[in-house]
């Protein structure tokens, strides 16, 4: 016999879901970074009240977030139906699917279709899920040159760093970095390039025309996949995407399952949710759609990826499998207190802020990114703008205590913490021992001058680094009632407890 | 109108005065406030540190407690939200389907302190007075969670003397979240640094909120920066009179 161990999750030692250090101790970095700070602050005010007006244009924005949710959760209960169906349309259309269980599996299917066409590079499309599993670095194990064509995404892969914005990937630089960077990677940069956005923007077009024109490899990720006609849908702002997916012979696209939706009609939902909730705009700028290939016009060899990668293991969560339903528009990074000051680096995955902080930990098993689910003070300022409404804080929660209750099980929960928390449990069950333990905490009263606590030892030296702690009251509130209330007979509830 | 008081085992403890400025404030309208003793804690820290198991008990007690009552009232967003959103999640996880009911019939009647004086009883001037320089910080949970909106700003507004000041980027969070604070302590300043500026900017003498764990926060910051601005509960400005002051 067998024994279950459940549904895999995302390898370790490929790709970039997982953290390398803890939350609380990656983030010290951003706090620090002053630069990030100012950068982050002044990004994400603008970006939120751009969002908040164009959001407020739409009469039935309620309604259609719930479209958006309902779409999603019925796609996610019949995921196997709409991947076959999106299989089958796909492959009629003259596209051929492949299916990979995780990172290893879909960049060794990408490398060799690669490696069949002969290219020595590759022209990318911005793409979330080929950072996920590190494709570029596969790529370029193999000897095959990837070419980050979003602006962004190029600032980043010049200077040799990481995404730290689902949507705004270089959002940590600013114009000074950015033309060093060209200046010092690009090679047919112009010495005399400065620092106004547009040369910038100028250079990088400059340097990227020849590359589209010579790549015969275009590699993207795909927004949605529409399973009743197979057609791949790419919505972003540069057009460098589209021509990334129309000027190769061969294009790739590698692909989550959980981003296939079941009709074209439900496509025109998404289309309204995600660009006033990503960017702040009515429409996006360029949305590219194909349907496998088309004799004479744009790619003649067309691949589809699709990408497990722990998504199974998540959708194997009653509670946690919502957090499929992203539409990686951003909105809960730009509205998140946490993302604003710690900055995406320190969710050590390239899913950062709150969406990060709930998917990441289920891709890889919690114990892999146990302190994402910490990183949040549970404001709920995501689940209000989230266009699929996903309730992020309740599966952040949920998540808290599957991590306890799996770390209880092997024995490796902090002691002092799970000692205090069931201590705790006990002392507060009861009125008697609660009220015992009151007049413990009175004796905190010696360690105060002037009602106020100025130090405390570990956990609460956290607390006590830069706030003060009220002194325990000399007369709790519940000796005051009875104080108050000597005369008149106890309550009906007095035996309780 | 009989209403049982849920007191918070954080105002009990710490912030006795919140609790007596309650029973002022309904005793004035003119009910009759009481004081299940039985009552603990909401259990809300364990739920959100993820020891939902040591959790149960607590719920079970609560629910306990404050089921004879017909309408229950806590000075607190927070304690209050999680009486109204985790309870019955918390009793379903461990398969108690029946203590979820009787938590949900629960939950229906408790209400925070704002939600009750406006929404149950129907008043927004409590007929108060608070001649100072006040300004509000919607806390989190009231605002997203019991979504009590306007409710504190309008009875706040009723009250006679009041310099009511608007709080610059209100709605953020003051960096507080229960044992965030703890476990990411540097964060949870760097979020505290910025509330703090903008009440500060405001030149309000008071800052007001309805949870006093996040007016313990706010407060806590300001204490160590000697900012010259107290926190004071919301229940405590609508129970000052000119006779109490």
């Amino acid at each position: 016999m067998t024994t279950f161990l459940g549904m895999p999750t995302a390898p370790r030692g490929v790709g970039h879901l997982r953290q390398t250090e803890p939350f609380p101790v990656a983030a010290r970095r951003g706090l620090a970074n002053t630069q990030l700070r100012r950068n982050l602050a002044k990004a994400t005010t603008a970006i939120r009240a751009k969002r908040a007006a164009i959001v407020g244009e739409v009469p039935d924005w309620e309604e259609l977030r719930e479209a958006g949710r309902s779409i999603k959760a019925e796609t996610m209960a019949h995921l196997d139906r709409y991947l076959e169906q999106l299989e089958t349309q796909v492959t009629a259309h003259g596209g051929v699917v492949h299916w990979a269980r995780d990172a290893t599996e879909a960049n060794r299917i990408v490398v060799d279709l690669v490696r069949g066409t002969g290219a020595a590079e590759v022209v990318k499309v911005k793409s979330m899920v080929t950072d996920e599993i590190g494709l570029n670095e596969a790529l370029a194990q193999a000897g095959i040159q990837p070419y980050e064509t979003d602006l962004a995404e190029l600032i980043v892969q010049l200077g040799h760093d990481r995404p730290s914005h689902i949507l705004v990937p270089a959002i940590h630089r600013n114009r000074a970095e950015i033309r060093e960077i060209f200046l010092r990677e690009m090679g047919d940069a112009d010495p005399a390039l400065t620092t106004d956005p547009a040369a910038l923007a100028e250079a990088a077009r400059i340097h990227l025309r020849r590359l589209f024109l010579s790549a015969r490899v275009g590699i993207s990720g795909a927004n949605f996949a529409v399973a009743e006609t197979g057609s791949l849908c790419v919505v972003e702002s540069e057009g460098n995407g589209r021509m990334c997916l129309t000027l190769p012979e061969t294009l790739i696209t590698v692909m989550g399952i959980e981003k296939v939706v079941p009709a074209w009609r439900d496509l025109g939902v998404f289309m309204q949710l995600l660009p006033r909730s990503s960017t702040g705009e009515r429409m996006n700028p360029y949305t590219s759609i194909w349907t496998g290939v088309t004799p004479g016009d744009g790619p003649q060899q067309f691949h589809l990826v699709l990408l497990d990668n722990g998504r199974t293991a998540a959708l194997a969560d009653e509670t946690g499998r919502q957090a499929l339903h992203c539409i990686r528009c951003s909105a809960c990074l730009n509205v998140c207190p946490v993302y604003e000051r710690a900055g995406g680096h320190a969710y050590g995955s390239v899913y950062p802020g709150p969406i990060g902080a709930i998917l990441s930990p289920q891709l890889t098993g919690i114990e892999d990114n146990a302190s994402l689910p910490y990183a949040s003070s549970l404001c709920g300022a995501c689940y209000d703008v989230c266009p699929v409404k996903i309730d992020i804080p309740s599966v952040l929660v949920h998540l808290r205590a599957r991590h306890v209750e799996a770390a209880r099980d092997s024995r490796r929960l902090p002691r002092g913490e799970a000692v205090t928390m069931a201590a705790a449990s006990w002392v507060m069950a009861s009125r008697g021992r609660f009220t015992a333990a009151q007049r413990g905490a009175k004796l905190g009263r010696a360690l105060g001058r002037r009602g106020r606590i100025r130090r405390l030892p570990p956990p609460f030296s956290g607390w006590t680094s830069a706030r003060d702690m009220p002194v325990p009251a000399a007369m709790t509130f519940r000796e005051w009632w009875r104080h108050e209330h000597r005369s008149e007979p106890p309550h009906e509830d007095g035996a309780r407890g | 109108m009989r209403i049982a008081l849920f007191v918070t085992c954080l105002a009990d403890t710490l912030f006795p005065g919140v609790g007596r400025a309650t029973v002022r404030l309904l005793e004035r309208l003119g009910h009759r406030v009481e004081f299940p003793q039985a009552q603990t804690c909401c259990g809300q820290m364990h739920i959100n540190t993820g020891y939902v198991r040591d959790a149960l008990p607590l719920v079970r007690h609560y629910v306990e407690t404050f089921e004879p009552y017909d309408v229950i009232v806590a000075p607190s967003g927070s304690c209050v939200g999680s009486v109204r959103h985790q309870y019955a999640m918390v009793a379903r996880r461990y398969g108690d389907e029946k203590l979820a009911r009787r938590a949900e019939a629960v939950a229906g009647r408790t209400y925070e302190l704002s939600q009750l004086l406006v929404d149950v009883l129907g008043v927004e001037d409590v007929g108060a007075f608070y001649p100072h320089r006040v300004t509000y910080h919607p806390t989190c949970h009231s605002l997203r969670l019991l979504r009590v909106g306007e409710r504190p700003l309008r009875l706040l507004r009723n009250v006679a003397g009041i310099d009511l000041v608007e709080l610059p980027d209100a709605e953020v969070c003051c960096g507080f979240g229960g044992t965030f604070a703890l476990k990411n302590a540097d964060v949870s300043t760097a979020m505290l640094a910025d509330k703090m500026r903008n009440v500060v900017g405001t030149r309000a003498e008071v800052c007001t909120a309805g949870d006093s764990s996040c007016l313990m926060h706010i407060g806590g910051g300001l204490s160590r920066l000697r900012a010259g601005v107290r926190t004071v509960h919301l229940a405590e400005i609508l129970a000052s009179t000119r006779e109490v002051g």
